[in-house]
């Protein structure tokens, strides 16, 4: 057993941990902050993976902007603590059923017809993480700089669609 | 000797991951809860591609995940805004509830 196969198993076993407990939490607020530790820990299979600058955005974005969002809205509407609504009784055993299917799917996809067995390099700890993000961020304005401004506009539609949504009409009541 | 965690292993997570997304959105009633498994399975989506990333050592699945997740940011702005509406009209956001296109 080495260092990054226990880190492994550890950060599999919170990241399938806090999956469930998203599930299965009643209160709203709770199954955010689950999923907050999911974010984590996923940021960090980013980092062993070799991958700095995608585990900060991971943390920022996700962690922090996503998940401040849906706290904000969460409070805002008290959804916290709805009320139970009758559920179909045969729903939660289909539902079950129905993920399990995808899973062996997805499973016999993998390590049946795919057969990936290829092995994953430690990041080398001679490679210079701040030549690695140089790389990346030359990428990024280089070879992909339509689809990044792309994306700018897209936020744009986005917040500029957010604002009309939510505006009150003139004379709506609250 | 450095140990190698196998690609397997990685894609094995994101599968699970992604399969208890899918499975909230089945089983929960609570438009937010399954707004958030929605983010789980993109989460595991982005996983599967950093992994890939790594082991054919190239960085067009890092800057997809960097696409996937402006993206997503987008997509949480104007479905938390439309939950809000949903809210202001119906005084509550039960799923059940959201049975009529019209206003």
């Amino acid at each position: 057993m080495n260092l990054t196969l226990i880190l492994f198993i550890v950060l599999a076993a919170v990241a399938i941990a806090s999956a469930v407990g998203l599930l299965i939490s009643r209160n709203t607020v709770y199954a955010a902050l689950f999923l907050v530790l999911n974010f984590a820990t996923v940021a960090v299979f980013y980092l062993i993976l070799g991958a700095p600058f995608i585990a900060l955005a991971q943390v920022t974005i996700y962690a922090g902007a996503i998940m401040v969002l849906f706290l904000f809205v969460i409070m805002l509407l008290g959804a916290d603590r709805l009320p139970r609504s009758q559920a179909l009784p045969w729903q939660r055993p289909m539902a079950i059923v129905l993920a399990a299917v995808l899973l062996v799917e997805a499973g016999f996809l993998l390590f049946q017809r795919l057969q990936i067995t290829a092995g994953l390099a430690n990041p080398d700890p001679s490679v210079n993480t701040t030549q690695a993000l140089k790389t990346l961020g030359l990428a990024l304005f280089n070879q992909y700089l339509l689809p990044f401004e792309v994306t700018s506009v897209l936020l744009l539609v986005a917040m500029v669609g957010v604002i009309v949504l939510t505006k009150k009409e003139k004379g709506e009541p609250g | 000797m450095p140990h190698t965690i196998p690609l397997s292993w990685y894609l094995g997570i994101s599968a699970v991951l992604f399969a208890m997304g899918a499975l909230g959105v089945l089983i929960r009633r609570n438009p937010l809860i399954i707004f958030m498994s929605i983010e789980l399975m993109l989460n595991a989506a982005n996983l599967a591609f950093v992994a890939f990333a790594r082991s054919f050592d190239v960085l067009t699945g890092q800057i997809f995940v960097f696409f996937v997740m402006t993206v997503s940011a987008a997509e949480v702005a104007v479905g938390l805004a439309l939950i809000i509406i949903i809210f202001r009209n119906k005084h509550s956001i039960d799923v059940d509830l959201m049975n009529s296109l019209k206003g």
